[in-house]
């Protein structure tokens, strides 16, 4: 029996998963809030407990994320492109191979390109621009005063996306109150922030190249109507894991499997 | 029509306030400001109304009213328009400073910051203008003001009082108010935090300048440039002196008025059109974004 566990201690939120003989057992995530380490140790022992699991008996605890460093249970802290890249080429299999990973996280986006035997060879990372972020959503969602999560179900109900002529989130936002003054609906409102945001983070992965297969994690891309628009942008099918803000967390799993020598290596 | 002795008025609809100066036998007869509301033209009434009543003369005895700015179309009583970098450039060379021709101008806007440099005769030589993000404009110190609960005319005199600055390490307005916050929660000294937001400004607006290059004397611009946090961190930045007009907010205003001047002086525009009715054409145009402005052509008859 091979127990380990991954924590991802993010920006917005902390995540961790626990893999048992390959197998995810137990998972959980959680606002990060103003103190890391707790939200990590709280998400792993949710996650062990789902398990039903206890702490002793996890062989290998890898943390990767933002604030991998604050938790001092993990044995070993990795950085959260090998996490994610792990995390979705094991998930991503079943589709053939993994060659592009598109990760929006809550405060900065990624691009991950993969050669086809599934290393890293080239990477891009936006962290200086809320534009391109989970925070361009969160923003919005506030102003409009609908919840993150409805955003998706929002836009899928828009026929004629408004178009947002700034980049800047805070630009945008003014953009936003003058839109909902000239009454353009919301889901025309969504839609257009959508387009803006997938605009963005396609540039970027223009930049290292982008090739199927082509896996969309991060929180965000639980949002159908984020990854329509990033489709769209494309032109290419992107394919998003069940729960995709958990991928970092299982990749860094993963790597705690492969660390032991602990049978993390075939599909799940 | 052209007189010696126009009498004349500058309306700057600018993104966040609109400013307005009268013109009376050259010299600033009364200035306005407004903040930008919904309704542009009446934002543009109301600044004009202010100018007018300080200088104590009527609506009618206008000769002209020129607009600029990002709202300048919407203007109704302006009989020609003009792009803010014009506007800025002029005001700059007839406001001059008391150590000399002024070569640079930096501006900070509510919504854009732009640096202009002027050739030795005080004509527009180039510029460079951020109009796409929010860091280095004004709207980022509103924003950090309201997160530490602070008046935004106080940021000012708050940041000289400290003496470590916190180091920002986000540019993004957005990612730089959940820093600002989490400073707030570990009770950091709030002098240290306007300090370290007037440094990210300064560092912001000071990179746009060093770029386009630096020619003292430097004319420090726009309503920001009253606060005096601000201009320290930009003097510390360049390592220049820099030089605020007395009404750093209206001096487009006043580069409008000084163009509405010239037109029924001579009858003629900047781009060297008759003066009536006809706008004047700015390249700035095809560009987006509130502020946008570029440089017009060079015309022979102001």
């Amino acid at each position: 029996m091979t127990l380990t566990a991954g924590v991802d201690m993010g920006s917005t939120a902390t995540k961790a998963v626990v893999l048992l003989d390959g197998r995810i057992a137990g998972t959980d995530a959680r606002p990060t809030g103003s103190d890391p380490e707790q939200a990590g140790e709280l998400a792993l022992k949710t996650a062990l407990d789902a398990a039903s699991a206890r702490i002793d008996d996890v062989e290998r605890v890898v943390s990767t994320g933002y604030g991998r460093r604050t938790l001092g249970l993990a044995d070993e802290a990795i950085n959260e492109i090998n996490a994610n890249a792990r995390g979705a080429v094991w998930l991503g299999s079943s589709l053939g191979r993994v060659r592009t990973i598109i990760d929006i996280g809550g405060q900065d986006s990624k691009v991950i390109a993969l050669d086809p035997d599934g290393v890293i060879r080239d990477f891009a990372m936006n962290d200086k621009c809320a534009a391109g972020t989970g925070k361009f959503l969160e923003v919005i969602a506030q102003l409009l005063e609908v919840k993150v999560e409805d955003l998706g179900s929002l836009s899928a109900q828009s026929s004629r996306p408004a178009a947002i002529a700034s980049t800047c989130v805070v630009f945008a936002q003014s953009e936003v109150v003058g839109l909902i003054a000239r009454k353009v609906p919301r889901p025309d409102i969504v839609a257009g922030i959508h387009r803006a945001i997938a605009s963005r983070v396609v540039n970027m992965a223009r930049r290292v190249g982008v090739e199927p297969v082509v896996v969309f994690d991060g929180g965000p891309a639980k949002n159908e109507g984020l990854r329509a628009a990033l489709e769209a942008e494309l032109g290419l099918q992107v394919f998003v894991p069940a729960r995709p803000q958990l991928v970092v967390a299982l990749g860094a799993a993963l790597v705690a499997a492969d660390m032991v020598g602990g049978g993390g290596e075939e599909v799940g | 029509m052209t007189k010696e002795e126009p009498l004349v008025a500058g309306v700057d609809l600018g993104s966040t306030y609109t400013k307005a100066a009268v013109l009376a036998r050259d010299r600033i007869a009364g200035t306005g400001i407004r903040p930008t509301v919904v309704d542009l033209d009446a934002a543009a009434g109301g600044a004009l109304g202010d100018a007018l009543a300080e200088a104590g003369v009527a609506r009618g005895a206008l000769d002209m009213v020129v607009s600029t700015g990002y709202g300048r179309r919407a203007v109704g009583v302006a009989a020609h328009n003009v792009d803010e970098i014009y506007a800025k450039a002029t005001a700059a060379k007839w406001l001059g400073s008391p150590w000399g021709p002024v070569r640079t101008v930096i501006d900070i806007g509510g919504q854009d910051s732009k640096v202009l440099r002027l050739d030795e005769e005080g004509a527009l030589d180039k510029f460079s203008m951020n109009t796409k993000c929010a860091a280095g404009t004004g709207r980022f110190l509103e924003v950090m003001a309201r997160a530490l609960g602070v008046p935004l005319e106080q940021l000012g005199e708050i940041g000289l009082r400290s003496k470590a600055p916190v180091e920002l390490s986000s540019t993004c307005i957005v990612m730089a108010e959940s820093e600002v916050i989490s400073l707030i929660a570990e009770r950091r000294p709030v002098e240290d935090i306007v300090a370290g937001i007037h440094r990210s400004v300064a560092d912001r607006v000071g990179n746009m300048a060093k770029q386009l290059g630096v020619l003292e004397v430097v004319f420090f611009d726009g309503g920001p440039a009253r606060n005096a946090g601000i201009k320290a961190a930009l003097e510390r930045v360049l390592g220049v002196q820099l030089y605020v007009p007395k009404n750093p907010q209206v001096s487009a205003a006043i580069g409008a008025a000084l163009v509405a001047r010239d037109a029924v002086r001579y009858g003629r525009l900047p781009d060297g059109r008759l003066a009536r009715g006809a706008e004047v054409a700015s390249p700035a145009d095809a560009l987006e974004g509130p502020g946008a402005g570029a440089r017009p052509e060079e015309g022979d008859g102001a």
